[in-house]
C-alpha cells in the first residue's frame, strides 16, 4: 500500500490526514495486508468464498406496512432543517 | 439529422422500477407516493447505527415474476451487496444491492419494429436493490431531502447494446412499461418516478465491430425524453467525431428544456463502489416450487395478446395495439367479445370502435379506468348486437349510451321502454322519402342542379319524421332512387 492508495480511500471516505498520518498509514496497511496475505499461500480451489459464519437462507419478512417513526423524530439528528426536510448544502450545479 | 449510412448508435438502457409493494424493501414503513415528506420513515431507512434490515419477501417474488416475464434464468442462489458512496439522498453511506450474482440474468423482450416484425432486445440483469431519498434542488438556497422514497424496492433492469435507434429504446421501453403493468408489480409511472430510466450510448461507424467510447444519460423523466435525449446524444457524438474530436467517458444530464444534454457536475463523482457481500441478510434461495408458483401466475404478456386478438379477432394492428395498451381494457374487449352468442368479425371492430371512442372518451372525460365504469362486457355486447343488427341507428345507441352506463340498465329494456327500436320497414321509409321529397321542391332542385351535399338534410328530414328511428341504409337507398 502506497500513499497514493491510502489518499484515495481516505478521500472516499470523507477523511481529511496530514502528510506524515498518511505515510505512516501506509506503512500500517502494508503490515496488516502482509500478514492477512499469508492466506494465499494455502490450496484454496476447492473452498467456496464464506460470505458470514453461518447458514442460513430466506429469513424474509411479510409484505405489510406499520406506522414510521414522527417527522420529528426523524428529523431530530438533521443538521440543518426546515419545517418539513433535512437540508444539506447544494450539491448539485 | 446525422448520417444513417455512415454511423451506428450504440444503445443500452438501464432501467429502474419501483415495486408495487405496501411496504419498504428492508423495513415496515409505508412505500405510499404523495405523503407528506420524511413521515415514512425509520431507523431502518434513516440509517441510524445499529438498525438491521429485514428482507420484504414480495421484492424477491416481483423480481423473479418480472425475470420469468422477460425470459430470463433465475439464479438460485443468490446474496445482496453494499454499494458504497457518499451522497446525500443515502443516508446508510451505502446502497443495498445486488452484485456479481443478480437474481436473474441472461433474458429479452420482443419488441414491435413494425407491423410485420419483431426484434429481440437482450437484458443482461434484473437486480433487486433499495430507492435513495429524493433530492430537490430548486426551491432552497440548499439541497432539500425527503426520505419517504429512500427504500422503496427497486428492480434494475439492464439491456444488452441491442438498441439502435431512439426508436428502439422508445419501443424497448414502453413494452417494459406494459410488462410491469400486466405483471401488477409496478406503476411504471415515470412521470411521477416510478420508472426511471438511464441510456448508455456510442456510435460508431458503420461495419466498425467495436463499440466506440459511450456516454451515460441520466434525468431522462419521460417517454418523449427519452426519445429526445438519444436522439440529440446520437447526433452530438457523430458531430463530435465529424469535426475531429473525441468522446469522453462521462454523464450527461437531459435539460429537457433547452433540449440538449450536458456534462453532469457533482462533488462526488468516485465511482469506486467497493461492493463487498451485505453481512446484515442472507442468502437467497428460489426453491423451484415458488419459481413455478410464479411462472403459473404470469398472465398472458402484452405482445403475445396483441398478436392473438389481431389474429383471433380479425382486427388491425392499431385497434390491438389500442386496445392491449392498457390491461383491464385488453380484458373488457375480449370479456365484451365472448358474450356474441356467434363469432363475427364485424361485430369484433364494432366493439373496438366503440370502446376506442365513446368508453375511452368516457373515461378520458371522467378520468377514471374501464373498471371504475359501470358498464358490464354484456351491456356493450348487447348494445353492438342492436347496433349490428340494424335494431338501433348508431345514432340511437350513441344517445342511449349514456343511460346504460349510469342506470346500469341492458340496452334491450331502454329502447323497448322507449320505443327505439329502428324502423326498417321498406314500404314506411319510402313513403316519409316521397312525402319529405314533395315537400321540398325548392331544395330537390337545388340538389339536382349540383348542390350535393343538400343529401344530408333530407336524411335529416327523414329522421325528424321517424324520431331518428329510420334505419340510414334504407333512407339512403330510397333517397337515391328519388333523387336522381
Amino acid at each position: 500500500m502506497d500513499t497514493k492508495a491510502i489518499k484515495h480511500i481516505a478521500e472516499l471516505a470523507h477523511l481529511k490526514f496530514k502528510d506524515e498520518e498518511i505515510e505512516s498509514f501506509a506503512i500500517q496497511f502494508s503490515g496488516i495486508i502482509n500478514y492477512v496475505s499469508s492466506v494465499e499461500k494455502l490450496s484454496l480451489e476447492r473452498i467456496e468464498p464464506l460470505t458470514r459464519p453461518f447458514e442460513a437462507q430466506n429469513v424474509v419478512r411479510q409484505d405489510m406496512a406499520q406506522s414510521s417513526i414522527p417527522k420529528e423524530d426523524a428529523l431530530l439528528n438533521a443538521p440543518k432543517r426546515n419545517e418539513m426536510f433535512f437540508k444539506v448544502p447544494k450539491v448539485i450545479e | 439529422m446525422y448520417n444513417q449510412d455512415k454511423y451506428e448508435a450504440i444503445i443500452g438502457l438501464e432501467v429502474h422500477s419501483q415495486l408495487l409493494t405496501e411496504s419498504k424493501a428492508f423495513c415496515t414503513c409505508s412505500t405510499k407516493f404523495g405523503d407528506t415528506p420524511n413521515t415514512n420513515t425509520c431507523p431502518v431507512c434513516l440509517g441510524h447505527p445499529g438498525a438491521l434490515p429485514t428482507l420484504n419477501e414480495k421484492l424477491v417474488e416481483y423480481a423473479i415474476k418480472m425475470g420469468l416475464a422477460t425470459n430470463c434464468h433465475i439464479r438460485q442462489s443468490s446474496i445482496f451487496a453494499r454499494k458504497n458512496y457518499f451522497y446525500e439522498d443515502l443516508p446508510k453511506g451505502y446502497q443495498i444491492s445486488q452484485y456479481d450474482q443478480p437474481i436473474c440474468y441472461d433474458g429479452f423482450i420482443e419488441i414491435e419494429l413494425d407491423e410485420f416484425s419483431t426484434k429481440k432486445i437482450g437484458i443482461t440483469r434484473i437486480h433487486m436493490e433499495e430507492d435513495t431519498g429524493k433530492s430537490i434542488h430548486d426551491i432552497d438556497i440548499d439541497t432539500l431531502l425527503d426520505f419517504n422514497r429512500c427504500g422503496i424496492p427497486l428492480i434494475e433492469i439492464v439491456s444488452e447494446p441491442d438498441i439502435r435507434s431512439a426508436d428502439e429504446a422508445y419501443k424497448y421501453l414502453e413494452q417494459l412499461r406494459q410488462i410491469l403493468l400486466y405483471l401488477g408489480i409496478s406503476t411504471a409511472n415515470m412521470e411521477e418516478g416510478a420508472l426511471r430510466c438511464d441510456a448508455n450510448i456510442s456510435v460508431r461507424l458503420r461495419g466498425e465491430k467495436n463499440f466506440g467510447t459511450k456516454t451515460e444519460v441520466k434525468n431522462l423523466n419521460s417517454f418523449r425524453n427519452v426519445q429526445k435525449a438519444i436522439e440529440y446524444e446520437i447526433q452530438r457524438q457523430i458531430e463530435e467525431i465529424e469535426s475531429g474530436n473525441i468522446i469522453h467517458q462521462e454523464t450527461r444530464l437531459w435539460d429537457a428544456a433547452k433540449h440538449q444534454t450536458r456534462v453532469m457536475r457533482t462533488k462526488e463523482m468516485a465511482h469506486d463502489y467497493r461492493y463487498f457481500p451485505e453481512p446484515d441478510l442472507v442468502e437467497v434461495f428460489v426453491e423451484d416450487k415458488f419459481q413455478n408458483e410464479i411462472l403459473n401466475t404470469l398472465p398472458e404478456l402484452p405482445l403475445q395478446k396483441k398478436k392473438r386478438f389481431i389474429k383471433d379477432y380479425s382486427i388491425n394492428n392499431y385497434d390491438a395495439t389500442i386496445l392491449v395498451n392498457d390491461y383491464d381494457l385488453a380484458n373488457f374487449y375480449e370479456n365484451t367479445i365472448k358474450c356474441f352468442s356467434q363469432p363475427d368479425k364485424n361485430k369484433n371492430k364494432l366493439v373496438s370502435n366503440w370502446i376506442q371512442t365513446e368508453v375511452l372518451r368516457i373515461l378520458s372525460e371522467q378520468n377514471i379506468s374501464i373498471n371504475e365504469l359501470n358498464l358490464s362486457a354484456n351491456n356493450l355486447s348487447e348494445l353492438i348486437e342492436l347496433l349490428a343488427s340494424d335494431k338501433i341507428s348508431s345514432r340511437i345507441a350513441k344517445d342511449i349510451f349514456p343511460e346504460i352506463i349510469s342506470t346500469g340498465k341492458n340496452p334491450n329494456a331502454i329502447i323497448k321502454e322507449k320505443n327505439l327500436v329502428q324502423v326498417s320497414d321498406d314500404a314506411l321509409i319510402e313513403s316519409i322519402v316521397k312525402k319529405i321529397i314533395d315537400e321540398n321542391p325548392d331544395n330537390v332542385q337545388k340538389y339536382k342542379n349540383g348542390k350535393n351535399n343538400l343529401f344530408g338534410f333530407f336524411v335529416g328530414q327523414v329522421m325528424k319524421e321517424t324520431q331518428g328511428k329510420a334505419n340510414p341504409k334504407i333512407i339512403n337507398k330510397f333517397l337515391e332512387k328519388y333523387l336522381s
